[in-house]
């Protein structure tokens, strides 16, 4: 069904119509403040009716977000959010569903629910902010945090190997996988538009400043000075290329991406890699650029990763419904209550 | 009393099929079940099952039984004694004798009893009960049904290890022929069973009938008996387990109520039969969810209701405690929601397979906070329709989860069950709000009626829109409040909530006997059967005792502690280590008596009226 089209002309909303009259309560300068703002904004575009919208969070700085969006919400519990949207969405498959959780209530508590919520595909919207940090809790590391960082909780530094959260979403089967970060705001709202146009559930990880916790961790990646080197954004169809004026590339040596210098004569754009989000291989490497280990430094990669099109379970589930109702017919209660051997006694 | 043909008539009669997991006996007890049942007769049954899904063959742990209890009067319980033990092998006459009444009737399986069985069921070498004096006092017929029955099926070009399979059937045709029962409705149910393979119904009927023929040609049985149907009430009957009736009770509530309905589940045992039996209802709409965890079950349910669907999630005793956190959540939000809990012998993985009853303090105190929830819980396997439909009228009218309370014993037992049809089913009032409920036009997604219920809006409701959470809320307009004396508010309208309750279940009464007697016993779920049996029987014998059965276990009927307050005795037996009985005594301050069994087997009537008899006698 196409669900806009039908619909009597919406009223038209802006932004203000998602914002509540509550107080945002998240510390000042904290990058919630921008993604906040940015959904807030693309809202209005997306040719829906405002009751229509749905956020489920779990615990954490970012699960406050549903209170600050003025649309129907559930701020649950820690790490369950991806499970509880999975029975509203089975249940409702009309409903517009978007997931706002963190690095610790995504990948931590709730990772059983997000790598399942992943591979079973329900329309929703995952948006998982990652500041590498617990921010709630008052700083400790999280399964992001890179190994050495010194927290409450590792005042000697971090041993534990941390996840890569592109490469869990693509070992778990999901269907997209993007990332974005807080201060690059035209960015990330085009990030959440395709997210939401996919159909299925779509992976959005947010690098997010935390200011008072772990400030500047991802500053390199939106920073006049490192930004150009650091960073690559992808463009569908188009070759892996960043760096000051665009003098840099990507190439495959076999299944080895490698930096190459466009300037220096040896190799043109035409040798690059292009960018195909279908591919799931070349996702899988485009994830591995943020592990570091294979010998190159590479950048780290913005933008749509991942994207296919895969019947999404709603869908799977109302068909199987459809086809057996089709088969056997609906039956009334009293044949349920029957059962079909009884016997009489006079 | 022994008529001339050499048939005697008993008023009831308890029959254990015993064999290896592989034998089948749990297809030939529920077959014999049915047909008796069909033909008039009450019935209870016990299956038991070994904890592993294939315990080595020949051992005692891969024993697997059934008992069923039956006769011309009405029947409670599975019966604490045998009449007759079907033994397929050795290991499951070692297992199972100790049961069988003193002169009861054992037939066996003689292939069963060769020496590589003899030594898997431990029997200590060169000794074969078969073969020494040990058995004497029963009556004992020695059949290789498995050379008899191959032999019966050898034209059916059958590989040898189908006939060996059939062996159960020819077992069975033995029992109809001992209990002049008809095998017709057995051989229904296998052309049915078998409509694409007729050639494996008609070796499995041919084993049925080989069964009746050897009875009846060899003349080895002395004893036959006839048990008259008995006086059950007029009316259409079926058979049900507590599973099956837990899900045609939850479809039955979602069709009355007009509410979607919505199963998370994961796997667990005894549980897993409801979760079996509703995905087989897609074409009534039923939406069945297999989570990745118990947690992620009950968190899907509560998505689901949330969503505007009648939500259900059904586990056992671990499965509740991995729950427990998202039952908080449920409670705060004051969503509907039922949880079912299959009880089985804990802590831990405890015994899977085996009934017991120590969930209820469980359920009564085990969340973090204040967290008061109604409990039911159910007495018998037809009981549990009755049961887990109220309890789906009650969270849908009073916006709490509830929880439901049954037990390994009854989910797998079953009875004849006389059930309703739609028309006597109670309304349940479901209703949504689309409408903004405060003066100003605001919509207070807190605000209560009379009964503390506060509204219930599907997401999508235009103009509505409002933000729910764990966090504790302001009174009426549900944002979020660290206020004092708001918190203390909340909890207290939640207790409030769940308490109104009571106004809306009936009041206790006297299952049998009154508040003249002498002692009162205080049961509550699937004690009922033994319980009744054990006064009734006293009574009979002359004593004046009563018996009082809850359902309702939060909040209590209103008059339960006044009725409680009239008897000197007041004897409580659970099968476990005395919950209910804390609960009874701090509630209303009596000094009622426990008795306790542990064992993940139910009481028989003996230890209950023994129990009764020495509280009476101590006098
Ligand atoms: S602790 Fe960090 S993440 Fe949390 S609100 Fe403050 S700045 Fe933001």
């Amino acid at each position: 069904m196409n669900e806009t089209n039908n619909l009597p002309v919406l009223e038209k909303l802006t932004y203000k119509d998602f914002a509540p009259d509550q107080d945002v309560k998240w510390c000042p300068g904290c990058g919630d403040y921008s993604i906040l703002k940015q959904v807030q904004g693309i809202f209005p575009e997306l040719g829906k009716k405002k009751e229509e919208f749905v956020f489920i969070s779990g615990i954490g700085c970012s699960s406050r977000f549903p209170y600050y969006m003025d649309t129907y919400g559930m701020h649950s519990i820690h790490g369950r959010a991806t499970a509880i949207a999975a029975g509203l969405k089975a249940s409702r498959p009309d409903l517009d569903i978007w997931i706002v959780t963190g690095d610790g209530d995504a990948m931590s508590i709730g990772g059983n629910h997000l790598i399942h919520t992943l591979r079973k595909n329900f329309n929703l919207n995952i948006l998982m902010f990652n500041n590498e940090i617990y921010g709630l809790t008052k700083g400790q590391y999280s399964p992001t945090s890179h190994v050495g960082l010194v927290t409450k909780s590792t005042p000697f530094g971090s041993i534990d190997e941390p996840f890569n959260p592109a490469e869990l979403a693509l070992g778990a089967k999901s269907t997209f996988f993007a990332r974005s970060l807080d201060r690059d705001p035209k960015h990330m709202k085009e990030i959440l538009l395709k997210a939401h146009e996919h159909k299925g559930t779509s992976f959005v990880e947010i690098y997010q400043n935390c200011p008072v916790f772990n400030d500047g961790t991802f500053f390199i990646y939106s920073e006049k000075g490192t930004k150009k080197e650091e960073s690559l954004y992808l463009e569908e169809g188009k070759p892996l290329i960043f760096g000051e004026n665009n003098c840099k590339g990507i190439k495959f040596d076999g299944f080895k991406p490698v930096v190459v210098d466009l300037t220096d004569g040896k190799n043109s754009i035409n040798d690059l890699w292009v960018h195909d989000k279908k591919d799931r291989i070349k996702a899988t490497i485009l994830a591995s650029f943020a592990n570091g280990s294979n010998g190159t430094h590479l950048p780290r990669p913005f933008g749509i990763f991942y994207s296919i099109d895969k019947p999404t379970y709603e869908e799977t589930m109302m068909h199987q419904i459809e086809e057996v109702t089709k088969k056997k017919g609906k039956p009334n209660l009293d044949e349920i209550l029957s059962g079909d051997k009884t016997w009489v006694i006079a | 009393m022994k008529t001339e043909d050499g048939v005697i008539e008993k008023e009831s009669v308890v029959v254990r099929f015993s064999g290896d997991s592989g034998d089948g006996m749990q297809l030939t007890g529920s077959q014999f079940t049915d047909t008796t049942a069909f033909l008039g007769k009450d019935i209870s049954t016990f299956p038991e099952f070994p904890a592993e899904i294939r315990a080595p063959a020949g051992t005692i742990a891969g024993v697997s039984g059934f008992q069923v209890h039956f006769g011309s009067k009405e029947i409670f319980t599975a019966g604490d004694e045998y009449d007759v033990l079907v033994a397929m092998n050795a290991a499951a006459l070692k297992s199972d004798i100790g049961n069988l009444k003193k002169g009861g009737i054992i037939i066996t399986n003689t292939a069963g009893f060769d020496s590589k069985n003899l030594r898997l069921a431990e029997y200590p070498d060169g000794v074969n009960p078969l073969e020494d004096e040990s058995l004497s006092e029963y009556e004992v017929y020695k059949v290789n049904i498995t050379s008899l029955t191959k032999e019966a099926l050898k034209e059916t070009g059958l590989s040898n290890k189908e006939l060996e399979r059939s062996k159960n059937m020819f077992v069975l045709g033995m029992l109809y022929w001992i209990f002049d029962q008809s095998p017709d409705y057995t051989i229904n149910f296998i052309n049915e069973k078998f409509s694409k393979s007729p050639e494996l119904a008609q070796a499995n009927i041919l084993a049925i009938k080989s069964g009746i023929n050897f009875g009846e040609t060899t003349e080895i049985f002395n004893t036959r008996f006839k048990i008259n149907a008995s006086p059950q009430p007029p009316g259409t009957y079926r058979s049900i387990t507590g599973n099956n009736a837990i899900a045609i009770a939850l479809i039955s509530a979602s069709e009355i109520s007009g509410l979607p309905l919505f199963l998370g589940s994961y796997p667990i045992t005894p549980a897993s039969d409801i979760l079996h039996e509703l995905s087989k209802y897609k074409h009534s709409g039923v939406r069945t969810f297999q989570a990745e965890d118990e947690i992620a079950a009950i968190c899907s349910a509560i998505g689901a209701s949330y969503g505007g669907s009648l939500s259900v999630t059904t586990t056992s005793g671990p499965g509740m405690s991995l729950k427990t956190e998202a039952l908080g959540l449920a409670t705060i939000l004051e969503l509907p929601l039922v949880v079912i809990n299959i009880q089985r012998g804990g802590p831990s993985t405890g015994l899977p397979t085996k009934t017991e009853q120590s969930d209820l303090l469980q359920a009564m105190y085990g969340r973090h906070g204040e967290c008061p929830l109604p409990i039911l819980a159910a007495h018998s396997p037809s009981d549990c329709f009755d049961t887990v439909y109220e309890a789906c009228k009650l969270t849908v009218e009073h916006m709490t989860p509830v929880i439901v309370l049954s037990d390994g014993y009854i989910a797998n037992g079953s009875e004849p069950w006389k059930f309703p049809t739609s028309n006597d089913l109670p309304k349940i009032n479901s209703v949504f709000t689309d409408m903004p409920n405060a003066e100003d036009g605001t919509f207070l997604p807190y605000k209560r009626d009379e009964n503390f219920v506060r509204p219930r809006v599907k997401p999508g409701t235009k103009g509505l829109e409002h933000r729910i959470g764990g966090l504790e809320k302001a009174n009426e307009t549900g944002d979020i409040s660290y206020e004092p004396h708001n918190h203390e508010l909340m909890v207290n309208l939640r207790q409030a909530k769940v308490d109104k309750i009571a106004d809306f279940i009936p009041e206790a009464k006297f299952d049998t006997g009154s508040e003249d007697s002498e002692l009162l016993v205080l049961g509550w779920g699937s004690t009922y059967g033994t319980i009744k049996t054990a006064v009734l029987e006293l009574i009979s014998e002359g004593y004046n005792v009563s018996h009082i059965h809850l359902r309702h276990m939060n909040p209590f009927p209103k008059n339960l502690g006044m009725l409680l307050m009239k008897f000197k005795n007041i004897l409580i037996p659970e099968i476990n280590n005395g919950q209910l009985i804390k609960i009874i005594r701090d509630k209303y301050l009596v000094p009622a008596i426990g008795l306790n069994k542990i064992q993940g087997l139910p009481f028989t009537t003996a230890e209950i009226k023994n129990k009764i008899l020495e509280i009476l006698n101590k006098k």
